[in-house]
Order: structure tokens, then sequence, then C-alpha cells
């Protein structure tokens, strides 16, 4: 409908300078030049900073190669914090993915859409600050025998078992400080979807029931398919936003009984007031931009794959 | 070909029923009553599951809320789950406390200074350069997008140093322009991502009787790609906005200490840190309620652009 009002106004051929899809468009630069301006020197420059910093020793004096990467791959601890990082990257990529998937689908076709994803997305409106404190509520632990103010350990009680320490007792803590991070996420990605999935169209979701096809072929053989773009794009935001993970491990353990993660080392090696190592600190953070490129190809070919359709 | 068919050709089980949907529309098969109840039976447990992934998702939320209208006292020594049970012992003093604090209505107005500016700036450009990325031809095209997107990893912490340089080299410091060129730049990479994809899908035969009729770019930008692509900038600008709105870690660096350009953040955690008892969990509480009301509105008032069907008809032979 925007469409033919549109046609009708668009100007007679021969007038304005004519789009053609297949020639190369120099111009172009000016359609990208002020995000290219604003990146460089907000991202591109305290990067390259950090680069440089990477290769020189604990307080910048002096250069000393790759001796700062050959230590995060030798140390037993750094060792341990990536490990928890892919830990977290599988996990958490796949959690707030799969369930923002689920739910945007579910809630498409439910009456009180709305409500309902406005519950979901909640979360992500609700400062970092409050999150953790409300996950503090979540996970409280008191001794035994005094009255528990957490509502799991509550729960637990209630049943007749022994207060946990929910994010001291490791392995598990990785998993409860996960739960939060998929909590607060999910609603970023189901947003993101369901704007996808409005585009799928009514006739053909409607066709494929009228011909009895059940709701989960329907959701592997046309949904997922259709929005697959859009489900790299979530995913894809997730794995770097994961590789990143900080508020999450800094305000609830530190870092601390073994949840330690890229981020949260490099932000104690940079901000330690004079005790952190410089060099190291921004090592950890070049690190997780080289983790990053197999995703950036995947998607770079997704978009060539794309154009080649058209 | 009518109707836009995005579906890859690799797979087979879509194109079948893609292909019959185009059929059925007109033959319109008669449903059987047991088909009927089955869907009506589906649809209710559908619900079902809904309802109660969103009440789960709500019990820390509620968890808060509660305690947002308790003593301090009682939120440090028992759950918040008592306080449903008779006596009650609620109170508003919490968000007294909030609402009256120093400077809060100025926080609340500086808030949206930054935020309003700070969410149309990077869509709009973003959206310039996702044009461009998706519909036009230029060489060095995808190791510049490449780059861009990659910059999503770059943690913000590694950038502040540096940027603090400049702009105390400009004496842009303290200013509201400061804030809203840093958000900018902080959003474009995630921005430039989401739009590139949502442009991209949209239908090259569209591209093509636009180009017939002699459309420039800009005027296929203003025209047809903005409009087409409401539910992405509609997502897109509530994120952006709820991120600057809730953003405390650029506005302590990039605006100093200066009183004058606070938003509510800093000064909810000014007055947080400065509460004597160390038992401030409520006051927290009840101030993130407060700052989250405005993007909730916004989450609200844009949920109305996500319909189905936008592209329907807009492709015509």
């Amino acid at each position: 409908m925007a469409l033919t009002t549109t046609q009708q106004k668009l100007p007679s051929r021969g007038r304005g300078k004519s789009v053609d899809l297949n020639s190369t468009n120099l111009f172009a630069w000016i359609w990208v030049a002020p995000a290219i301006i604003f990146v460089a020197i907000f991202l591109v420059y305290p990067t390259v900073q950090t680069f440089i910093w990477s290769l020189q020793n604990a307080n910048s004096t002096k250069f000393v190669g790759l001796k700062n990467y050959a230590f995060i791959f030798s140390d037993p601890d750094l060792l341990e914090v990536l490990k928890n990082n892919i830990f977290w990257l599988f996990l958490a990529t796949a959690g707030t993915v799969i369930l923002g998937l689920i739910i945007a689908v579910l809630a498409d076709r439910v009456r009180a859409e709305s409500v309902v994803k406005a519950l979901i997305f909640v979360p992500m409106a609700l400062s970092f600050v409050a999150a953790s404190v409300i996950w503090g509520f979540v996970y409280a632990y008191q001794p035994p025998g005094e009255q528990q103010i957490g509502v799991l350990n509550a729960i637990v009680v209630a049943f007749g078992g022994q207060p946990q320490g929910w994010l001291s007792n490791s392995p598990g803590n990785d998993i409860a400080l996960m739960v939060i991070y998929i909590w607060m996420w999910t609603g970023f990605c189901m947003v993101i979807l369901s704007a996808a999935l409005k585009g799928v169209p009514a006739e053909i979701l409607e066709a494929a029931r009228c011909d009895g096809a059940s709701e989960i072929r329907i959701f592997f053989g046309i949904i997922v398919p259709m929005i697959s773009p859009t489900i790299l794009v979530v995913t894809t935001t997730m794995v770097i936003n994961v590789l990143k993970i900080f508020d999450v491990v800094y305000t609830l353990t530190g870092g601390n009984y073994h949840t330690n993660v890229v981020a949260m080392e490099f932000y104690n090696q940079l901000f330690n007031n004079g005790l952190g190592n410089f060099g190291l600190g921004s090592a950890l953070a070049v690190l997780l931009l080289l983790a990053i490129i197999p995703v950036m190809i995947i998607n770079v070919r997704r978009f060539r794959a794309q154009e080649a359709r058209r | 070909m009518s109707t836009v068919n995005p579906v890859e050709p690799s797979d087979v089980a879509s194109v079948d029923l893609a292909s019959t949907g185009g059929r059925s529309v007109t033959r319109k098969p008669a449903i059987s009553p047991r088909h009927r109840i089955l869907r009506l039976f589906n649809s209710s447990i559908v619900t079902i599951i809904v309802v109660i992934l969103a009440i789960i998702w709500s019990v820390p939320t509620l968890g808060l809320l509660i305690s947002s209208f308790r003593p301090g006292e009682l939120v440090q020594n028992s759950g918040w789950w008592t306080a449903l049970a008779y006596p009650w012992h609620f109170t508003i003093d919490n968000y007294q406390q909030v609402i009256n604090a120093q400077g809060m209505g100025r926080a609340f107005l500086n808030s949206l200074v930054i935020a309003i500016p700070g969410t149309i700036l990077p869509v709009l450009v973003a959206a310039f350069a996702a044009y461009a990325f998706a519909w036009m031809k230029f060489p060095g095209r995808d190791w510049v997008f490449i780059i861009i997107v990659a910059l999503l990893v770059v943690p913000i912490q590694i950038t502040l140093i540096p940027i603090l340089q400049i702009l105390t080299g400009v004496s842009l410091t303290g200013s509201y322009l400061a804030i809203w060129l840093a958000h900018t730049a902080y959003g474009l990479p995630f921005a430039i991502y989401l739009l590139r994809n949502f442009f991209g899908e949209l239908p090259a035969d569209l591209f093509e009787s636009a180009h017939i009729d002699g459309a420039s770019h800009v005027l296929i930008f203003f025209r047809l790609v903005l409009p087409l692509s409401v539910p992405a900038l509609a997502s897109l600008i509530i994120f952006q906005f709820m991120w600057v709105w809730n953003d405390l870690l650029v506005a302590l660096v990039v605006l100093g200490g200066n009183p004058n350009s606070t938003p509510m953040t800093v000064t909810i955690a000014n007055m947080v840190n400065s509460t004597t008892s160390n038992s401030n969990f409520q006051v927290l509480a009840s101030a993130a309620f407060v700052s989250a009301i405005l993007p909730l509105i916004i989450f609200f008032a844009l949920q109305r652009y996500f319909v189905r069907g936008i592209l329907a008809g807009s492709v015509k032979g």
C-alpha cells in the first residue's frame, strides 16, 4: 500500500541519478563516510593503541613481541580463564538464541503477545546494577539453620535440603551466572527474531497448515529457513557479547571461585592501579578480536550468497 | 512471479510447502471438525506454555518489585515472599527517597537530552551506511563492513582512556555533544550490522522497478527502504534508547563530574553510594523501577510497528 502511492510520486524517467545495482558506485563512500569517521575515532584508534600495548611490557616501556600472548597460553590460571570463556560462549549463546526463538515463535500466536514479550523484555530494561541486586535475592545464602532470604535456598530448605552457596560452589557457579545472562539477553534475541518473524507471509503459514503440515514441520521447514539470516545476526551478536562478558561476573563473583573470564581479567590487569600488567591486559583484549574472525567469515559468506541470489 | 520467495532452493521441504501454499490460498480446502478441535487444543497449550514461561521469567523481577516497597531492615532479614503474607509491611519511602533526591528532576531531563539524540543520530548514520553496504557496489566494501562489525567485540573499557585524551584535546569533555558522539560511535557497529541484514533481505525486484522508474538512491532510501524496514528500525530504536538511557560508564567518563549534565544513572549511583547504612538494596530496587519506566513505555509504544505483512503487495510483477 505504502508503495503504490510512492510509485506514483517517483519522478519521471531521466530526472535525477538513476539506480544501477550492478555498476560500481563511488558515491557509496559518501553514504558510509559518517559511520567510518565515528568508528575510526572512537573504536579503531583505541583498538590499534591496545594492539601496540599488547606487544609491550607491563608498563609499556619496552617492546616484548608476542611474549604476552605466549604467557596467556602457558599460565594455568589464564588457561582456566580461557576455558571458562569457551564454556560461556557455547552455553550462554545457545541459551539466549534458542529460548529467544522459541518465545518469539510461540508468542507470535497468542493473543497476549505484547504482554508476554514485555515481561520477557523487562530484564533488559532494568539497569545492570538492578539485575545484580535481583539475582542477589535469588542466590542469597545463609548458613544452615538461619532463615534463608534467597528464593533458591528457601526452596531447597523447604524440601529438607542443605542451603547451597550457588555463587561459590565451582563448577556449578558458572551455570548460575549464565542463567542471569540468559535471563537478561533472551529478551533481546526475542525482539529481533520477532521483527524477522513478521516478515514471514501469513499466507504461506496458513496454506501449510491447511495442507496438514504439523507445527513442528512448519517451524523447521518454513519459519527457520526464512528467518535464518536474522538467526545468524542474533547468534553473531550473542557470540560477540558473550565473548566480552563482564558485568555479570564483575558484580556477582568478581571473578573469584573459578568463574574468571577474559574481559574480567583484562579489566583487572588494565585498571588495577599500577598492580596490573598493561601488556598482558591488552593482549587479552586483542585475543577477543581474533576470536571472532571465524564468525565474521561466516557472515560475509552469507552476505555474498544473498547477493548472488538477486 | 508475484510473490517474494527468499526460501533457499536447497531446502526441499520448505520449497515444497511454500509452492503448494501459493495454490491452496485460492483452493481453500475445508478443515475437518477434528482438525479444528486439534488446532484449538494446540493453541491453548501454546498459550499455557507461553504464560508459564513469562511467569518464571518475572519471578526475579517480582522479588525486586516487592523489595522496593519494603522497609530496609526487613529486606535484609527476611525473604521477599514473606511480605506477601499478613501482616503487610509495605512502604513508599524508598520511592520518595529516589524521586526527592537532590537534583533528580534535572537528572531525568538530562537523561532525555542525552538519550534522544543518542538514539536518533546512530540510527540515521547506520541506516545510510547499511543501505550502501547492502545495495551499492564499491571497492573495499566487504572489508570495511567486516571491520565495522568486528568492532562490536571491542570492550568499551579499552576505548575510554584514548577517547578521554581526544575529547580533552578538543575541550569537549563534560558537554552533551561529547556524549552524543560517543554513544553514536559505540552504537554504530550493531546498528549497521542489524540494518544491513534487514535491508539486504528486501526483494531485488523492488529496486529494479524503482530503477525503471528512474528513482535515485536517495529517493529509494527514504521512500522505500526506510518505510519497509519499520520493524527492524523499531527494534533498533528500542535497544539503542535503552542502552543510552541505562548507561553509567560512558556518562561517568565523558561527562566527568559536571553536575549540570549528569543523567539519572549517575545521580542514582551517587545516591546509593552515599546512603550511610549498608542496606540500600531497597532504594536501589525502587530506583531501578523508576528508571525502567521510560524504556518500557517506548517498548510498548513501538510494539505496534511489529506488524506482519509490511512487504505484502509491495512488489508487483
